[in-house]
């Protein structure tokens, strides 16, 4: 589905991704592991296709298609989610409406009608109910004095009525205490499914108790220096990252 | 002729056509020679610093419209709100239109100037009110005071509320090349009144106009008021707003302004609070493009104890736009336990566009809290990347910012079809559809 070859990506003539290569398939979760500093947000924002980050060499190509060239906004109607660590506050938008327009929108780049009403009050409904969210909470306005966790359930929501086929959890798992991850995680795994793939970034093994990967990298100084199963994620809880960063100089 | 030698050469013929016995011609008179001292106020001026008259006194502007010119409601209506039953006052080219108004003596006046400056019936409120927070020097409001004879006389008595909301709507045909527009409008809410006044400036055509108004209101003890000004006028119109406002113990005025559009426009809106536990809000948004020119400066005079001020302004200023914000507040001494706010936050979208901001605060009380912010900046990046990434394409989501930020002033306007009028007028100006109301 995704296949990332020698991404560099650089940041006002500062290299923060130095060649990544990156195999993601239908139907697999990915974690990315990795220190502080490491890369692992530009990463997801690079996929996203954030301006701020300059593609110096290699690609990204999802489904057969380069983005390079692509804007955020085409990304997103070609099924790239990212969720963000920290989502921004949009004062007098209810997160019903903001979620309505983000739908349509991507309809109508597919050259698909606006969702009917009542289909889009149903979807919501039964995404709400998967993440528990109240109903009063979709009334208010997006993220505006949202707590850290009701801000994460928030961009899993609008995951999961987006139904994208690459989401990327950056950071998912921060300011959340162990009740609210445990539902964001639920909402994740019953958003997986064969057709879909997931890229969870995480600084910590905590969230993989839960969103279980199929592959674990770990990403340090821009680039991937170790890749393995769920049992290398359970290694660097254990002994941190230093042994990573010792190889890796070596 | 300059336009200064053109007003003073037509006092003498507008006093052919004006009551020269009534008391208020003498105000007039007196004046006419104040404006005479004075002339049009220049950029020397320290409160005209950022916007000159210069050009607009170049211009050969029409005193007095030639014809009285009629309009068809259908081809007009757009301007109304129409959504909701009003009454209306409507002027053409300077000139009453009853066939475009409905105005009404049902409990309140919801009238005309001219009507209240003849029938004897109104004498006791001119003699009251009239011209009595005006300004006596200030240039243009003189000018003003000089050719006052018509505009929107609203008269609501102790305890009483219009069955709804009044629109003042000024439409210019631009049958004349150059059209000057001078109203004046008295607005009286008294003991516990309350009303709602939607005042809109239109001009139909490309020709030239320039209007000089000159609003004064006054609220009683626990009155009400909330004036919105919607200035979203043709890019060959100019509007020099000149707005006075006393209130007395417990009243609530609350004036909104949404300047859009125009060539110059100039607001000054001033507040005087002469009772306790008063509050007043002064809001406004902003959005400019091209080379337009809007120029806020507030006054706020707290000179009683215990009174609340709230100013929130918030500009977009883009292509060579430039905006002005002069907001003073002045406490006197007596006026102790004064809460005054002022807020003032821009966004510049271009290289080309200018804001100046400043705050101006003369207190002389001890026991108070004023505070006040101003922030210039641009679009943050990152919550731009977050709408886009969402699938909602650069145009739509730089839109969806501005509504974000111009949120707070949106969010108190009282008339849901307003509000949702305003919404419209700004996602036209910014070229998108959005889907929804806010």
């Amino acid at each position: 589905m995704l296949e990332i070859k020698n991404l560099h990506a650089s940041v006002e003539d500062k290299e923060i991704l130095k060649g990544i290569d990156l195999k993601v398939n239908a139907g697999e979760v990915h974690a990315i592991m990795g220190p502080n500093g490491s890369g692992k947000s530009t990463l997801a924002s690079v996929i996203a296709g954030k301006e701020d980050f300059e593609v110096e060499e290699g690609s990204i190509v999802l489904e057969g298609e380069d983005l390079d060239e692509l804007a955020p906004e085409e990304r997103a109607h070609k099924g790239i989610f990212l969720s963000f660590q920290y989502p921004v506050e949009i004062p007098g938008v209810t997160v019903t409406n903001f979620i309505k327009t983000a739908i349509n929108e991507s309809r109508k780049a597919n050259g698909q009608e606006e969702m009917p009403a009542n289909e889009m009050l149903k979807k919501i409904r039964e995404k709400s109910e998967l993440l528990e969210i109240d109903r009063k909470f979709l009334s208010r306005s997006l993220n505006e004095g949202f707590s850290g966790g009701e801000k994460k359930r928030n961009e899993i929501f609008q995951m999961a009525m987006m139904e994208p086929k690459l989401a990327i959890l950056d950071e998912t798992d921060s300011g959340l205490d162990i009740d609210a991850l445990r539902i964001v995680a639920n909402g994740v795994n019953k958003l997986r499914n064969k057709d879909n793939a997931i890229i969870v970034i995480t600084h910590y093994q905590r969230l993989l108790d839960y969103i279980v990967p199929d592959f674990v990298h770990v990403l340090y100084n821009g680039k991937i220096v170790k890749s393995g199963t769920k049992e290398l994620a359970l290694e660097l809880e254990e002994k941190g990252y230093d042994w990573i960063k010792q190889e890796a100089t070596v | 002729m300059d336009l200064k030698e053109k007003l003073i050469s037509s006092f003498l013929a507008f006093e052919n056509n004006v009551d020269l016995d009534h008391p208020v011609h003498e105000v007039r008179s007196e004046a006419i020679k104040n404006f005479e001292n004075k002339g049009f106020p220049s950029k020397k001026e320290e409160a005209w610093k950022y916007t000159s008259l210069n050009n607009l006194q170049k211009v050969d502007f029409s005193i007095f419209p030639k014809e009285e010119s009629t309009l068809e409601y259908k081809d007009v209506k757009k301007y109304f709100l129409h959504e909701i039953d009003t009454y209306k006052i409507v002027f053409v080219d300077g000139v009453y239109s009853s066939y475009l108004s409905e105005t009404t003596h049902d409990g309140v006046d919801v009238c005309l100037m001219s009507s209240a400056f003849s029938k004897p019936m109104f004498r006791q409120v001119i003699e009251v009110y009239f011209n009595k927070i005006a300004s006596k020097d200030e240039s243009l409001t003189t000018l003003n005071t000089a050719f006052s004879k018509e505009g929107a006389y609203i008269y609501i008595p102790k305890n009483k509320m219009p069955k709804k909301p009044i629109q003042i709507l000024h439409l210019a045909t631009g049958n004349e090349a150059a059209l000057m527009l001078q109203p004046r409008n008295l607005i009286v809410a008294e003991d516990n009144a309350e009303v709602q006044i939607i005042e809109r400036h239109q001009s139909l055509t490309d020709n030239e106009v320039f209007t000089n108004s000159v609003t004064e209101i006054f609220a009683g003890k626990d009155a009400n008021v909330d004036y919105y000004k919607v200035q979203n006028d043709a890019p060959t119109a100019s509007l020099v707003d000149n707005t006075y406002i006393s209130q007395k113990d417990n009243s609530v005025v609350r004036v909104h302004t949404f300047s859009f559009g125009g060539k110059l426009i100039r607001n000054n809106l001033n507040f005087y609070q002469n009772g306790e536990r008063i509050d007043s809000t002064l809001k406004g948004v902003t959005i400019l493009g091209d080379k337009q020119h809007v120029d806020h400066h507030t006054l706020v005079h707290h000179r009683q104890p215990n009174c609340e001020s709230h100013q929130d302004y918030k500009g977009i200023f883009g292509d060579s736009s430039t905006g002005v914000f002069n907001g003073k507040i002045i406490v006197d001494k007596i006026a102790q336990k004064t809460d005054a706010f002022q807020q003032n936050n821009n966004i510049l979208l271009s290289d080309r566009a200018t804001i100046n901001s400043k705050p101006q605060l003369e207190i002389f009380a001890d026991d108070v809290k004023c505070s006040h912010g101003c922030t210039i900046g641009q679009l943050d990046d990152d919550a731009l990347f977050y709408l886009r990434s969402r699938g909602i394409p650069k145009k739509e989501a730089t839109a969806l910012l501005m509504y974000a930020f111009a949120n707070n002033v949106l969010e108190s306007v009282r008339i849901p079809e307003l509000k949702s009028r305003v919404n419209k007028i700004i996602a036209n100006k910014l070229g998108v559809r959005i889907g929804f109301d806010l």
